[in-house]
């Protein structure tokens, strides 16, 4: 089967796939194709989709079908994000599984509407109160919108967080020949329910601290709390400080690389070449600009290496580790003023190596060429 | 007062309200109005808002949900639309009534079958006694304290307004108040019930608040009490089975393009077609591509519009190659195809930056327009032959002239996209305007 499509396409294909049977959204370019589809496709699968009153509706929505047992995503861009805030907390919170993509234009407020830009990297992951964390995963082609939306599901049901997948304008609006006898397709994974026979239910209890709570779904055979407040395994109100940092605890080490990388094998892609000392890093739409940049530099006989990171929260510390052992230059384009270079910086030796930032805003694709470019000025030390 | 005996569905343990706040006093009709209607525990979730009514759930032997400030009737509604046998009351102060205004009118507006117990004590307890949207005016709170100059809300009337299924205010001091609960919660379709009550704490000591003075305040701004509103219409999760999930599936049929001719491609093609709104670029541009992909080659698409789409540029970028495309962007295309003066206007950069190795097909009425390029220019006659066919058919027209002058795949690939992905009234239209746009090379219609 092959077929032309965009990555919003791929992402609603992708959430049916995964048995999504809830969707809330408001409509926002470039992320308004993913709600059409889902009020078309959930239909079809006995699901529910609804378009709320706003953003926070939406969120609130998915929140609280999650809780009853569906499998729940909403969509939205940048400024919809910034509405989602609280709820992106209380998801948190709550340990609620759900999955959230990002669509991302450029700039801040209603900025360039609707064009490309990566500006939400470190928002998503530090968008709301407390500094909690989040997973969040990035594709770059529309193959990936649709393997890594089922990743998604996955990765919040099996995990109880909020799932962002991040997505941009150029990446989810343009359209792509897609042959489907080459995707993968990931086994889908359900969260993990406590036996319906059990006596009593803890809905937030946990045997080791990064355990994730089994589930009971409001209206089962279980009474269920949930709440937005730092609570004890019966879902109370907690106030004796020791209990409150094991829960802070609880919600900060029930993710990590490691337990992240066996439920999602992709976290990183990296294109090694042997005595390269150059290396790019990239993410997102802007990795398919490196690739190019990689190949036409190497097509010049130059030596270089390339990182895609597709899992960008929590950041694959122990993948980026290996990918620059030898590097003496790091480049690293991003289509906003430099944001998970950050990253990269807080975690590599920076008096062995130079870091260079190529930060495009103008709401267009970085040029290949302006990374062979940096690659070339580089290229020797 | 504060343990309440003989309850049903409430703990038998103190309760943590002020004393004589009115929380206490509800709170035991709820346990039996909730009585009242033998509600199994397991399939009914109170759902809690912020405010001190938000400590209410754990009182209770049911399942709860207790969230964020204002958003209470938000989860409440995404439960019951994933779990229509939940029977979902939501306990939301005043205050939670005013940051949640949007929710709770358009969740009445829906007429979705949940039930908001207002526990309305005129200003903000839990936080010091400010004012809220239901304070009275010349009411005196932390906010307000040389009385209140607003006035307040009537969250009966607002239902009314937008047709929600039941409204009822009633007080303290009503017998009947667990009876009118359980209404509200047996009603299909969205209720209230806005208890007016007493905040011990704040509102009432810096208020003289009494019995008598809050019926005068009843009088004083007309709010009936009661059953205010109430009216049959069907409940907004029936309407979507009904409308939604029982909609006749549509046999949808399997397109694969796969692939069926050959291709002449030698390089890596970039392709802008500029137009206006109305003259299906963007459609066409798609059809163009499924065509390519059918010729064995790898293509994208994207598009340009202005928000008001109905008027302005419509510009699509289509990129052809043998392998995976990468980069999508285009810098200056090898082929721009211009149809229109609005998508002229919309590349007049672009034109600027073509190379010598460049053409510019463009329709002979706007070659005037046209700034000084560097590429090669060739002029059709497209406006004119399309508007012979149908004027919608300029795009797909202009393609299979620029197909036919550039033979980078068969003008056959073309019509069989048309026929494999557009209904069959529309594919005819634009199977005569492929042949007519091919037939303008094979005339030679065109001057440099």
């Amino acid at each position: 089967m092959i077929e032309f499509l965009d990555g919003n396409e791929a992402i609603v294909k992708g959430a049916i796939d995964a048995g999504c049977k809830f969707f809330a959204g408001y409509p926002i370019t470039p992320a308004t194709p993913i709600l059409l589809g889902m009020m078309q496709e959930l239909p079809k699968v006995g699901g529910f989709a609804i378009q709320a009153e706003d953003e926070i509706a939406s969120i609130g929505f998915c929140i609280g079908a999650s809780m009853a047992g569906k499998k729940a995503m909403t969509a939205t861009s940048g400024p919809g994000i910034s509405l989602y805030s609280e709820n992106i907390g209380l998801a948190i919170m709550g340990e609620t599984p759900l999955v959230i993509v990002d669509v991302q234009r450029q700039g801040p407020a209603t900025g360039s509407a609707t064009k490309d830009g990566q500006g939400d990297i470190q928002f998503i992951r530090w968008g709301t109160s407390g500094g909690y964390p989040i997973i969040a995963i990035s594709p770059t082609t529309v193959e990936e919108c649709y393997t890594f939306t089922i990743y998604a599901f996955n990765l919040t049901e099996i995990f109880r967080v909020p799932v962002f997948l991040v997505s941009s304008k150029e990446l989810s609006m343009t359209r792509q020949r897609i042959d489907w006898s080459r995707i993968e397709k990931p086994e889908v994974i359900d969260r993990k329910y406590l036996p319906e026979d059990a006596n009593e239910y803890k809905p937030y209890y946990f045997e080791n601290i990064d355990d994730v709570p089994l589930f009971s779904p409001f209206g089962g055979k279980h009474i269920v709390r949930y709440t937005t407040s730092t609570h004890d395994e019966y879902g109370n109100l907690l106030t004796t400080p020791e209990k409150i940092q094991i829960m802070m605890e609880h919600l900060d080490k029930k993710i990590n690389e490691e337990k992240i990388k066996k439920y999602f094998p992709h976290i990183v892609k990296f294109d090694k070449q042997d005595d390269a000392e150059i290396l790019v890093i990239s993410y997102g739409i802007t990795a398919r600009s490196a690739i190019e940049a990689v190949e036409l530099a190497r097509s010049q006989g130059l030596k270089v290496s390339h990182l895609i990171i597709n899992l960008l929260w929590p950041v694959p510390e122990s993948e980026i580790k290996k990918a620059t052992i030898g590097a003496k230059t790091i480049i690293f384009p991003e289509m906003n003023n430099g944001q998970y270079v950050l990253e990269i910086e807080r975690i590599v030796d920076k008096s062995k190596v130079k870091i260079v930032r190529i930060n495009q805003m103008d709401t267009t694709l970085i040029n290949p060429r302006k990374i062979l470019i940096e690659i070339i000025k580089n290229n020797g030390g | 007062m504060a343990i309440v005996k003989n309850a049903v569905y409430m703990k038998e343990v103190e309760l943590p309200f002020c004393p004589g706040c009115g929380h206490s006093q509800i709170l035991p009709q709820l346990d039996k109005a909730m009585a009242k209607l033998n509600l199994d525990p397991r399939k009914t979730v109170l759902v809690t808002d912020i405010g001190c009514v938000g400590l209410s759930d754990q009182y209770f032997n049911v399942s709860a949900f207790h969230g964020l400030h204002g958003r209470s009737i938000t989860y409440a509604c995404g439960l019951k639309m994933a779990n229509p046998e939940l029977t979902v009351i939501v306990l939301m102060g005043d205050g939670g009534l005013g940051i949640g205004g949007t929710h709770f009118i358009n969740a009445a507006r829906r007429n979705i079958d949940i039930t908001v117990i207002i526990f309305n004590n005129f200003n903000f307890g839990m936080t010091g006694g400010e004012h809220s949207v239901t304070t009275p005016f010349g009411g005196k709170t932390a906010t307000t304290y040389l009385g209140n100059i607003e006035y307040p809300l009537d969250a009966c009337s607002l239902v009314q307004a937008v047709n929600g299924g039941f409204a009822a205010r009633s007080t303290i001091f009503d017998k009947n108040l667990a009876d009118l609960i359980a209404e509200a919660i047996a009603f299909k379709g969205f209720s209230v019930v806005d208890v007016w009550e007493y905040c011990t704490a704040y509102y009432v000591p810096r208020n003289e608040l009494n019995k008598e003075k809050m019926m005068k305040l009843l009088e004083t701004y007309g709010f009936k009490t009661g059953i205010v509103h109430k009216v049959e219409r069907k409940e907004y999760i029936e309407s979507y089975r009904e409308v939604y999930l029982n909609q006749p599936q549509k046999q949808v049929k399997q397109i694969s393009l796969d692939t069926e001719f050959e291709n002449n491609l030698t390089q890596k093609t970039e392709i802008i077609i500029a137009g206006a709104a109305g003259q299906k670029v963007k459609s066409s541009a798609t059809v163009f591509g499924s065509s390519a992909i059918l010729s064995g080659l790898y293509a994208t698409q994207k598009d340009d519009y202005p928000i008001t789409i109905m008027t302005g540029h419509s510009v699509s970028e289509i990129i052809l190659d043998k392998k995976e495309i990468n980069y999508t962007g285009i810098e200056s295309p090898d082929y721009l195809i211009i149809i229109a003066p609005e998508g002229l206007a919309k590349v007049k950069r672009i034109i600027q930056s073509m190379r010598e190795t460049s053409t510019i097909i463009i329709d002979d009425n706007l070659v005037s327009l046209l700034p000084d390029t560097k590429a090669k220019v060739e002029i059709f006659p497209f406006r004119k032959t399309a508007n012979a066919i149908d004027r919608f058919s300029i795009t797909i027209l202009s393609l299979a002239t620029f197909l036919a002058r550039t033979n980078l795949f068969p003008i056959e690939a073309l019509k069989k996209a048309v026929k494999l992905t557009q209904k069959e009234a529309i594919a005819e239209i634009n199977l005569k305007a492929i042949d007519a746009g091919a037939k303008l090379v094979e005339e030679g219609a065109y001057a440099k």
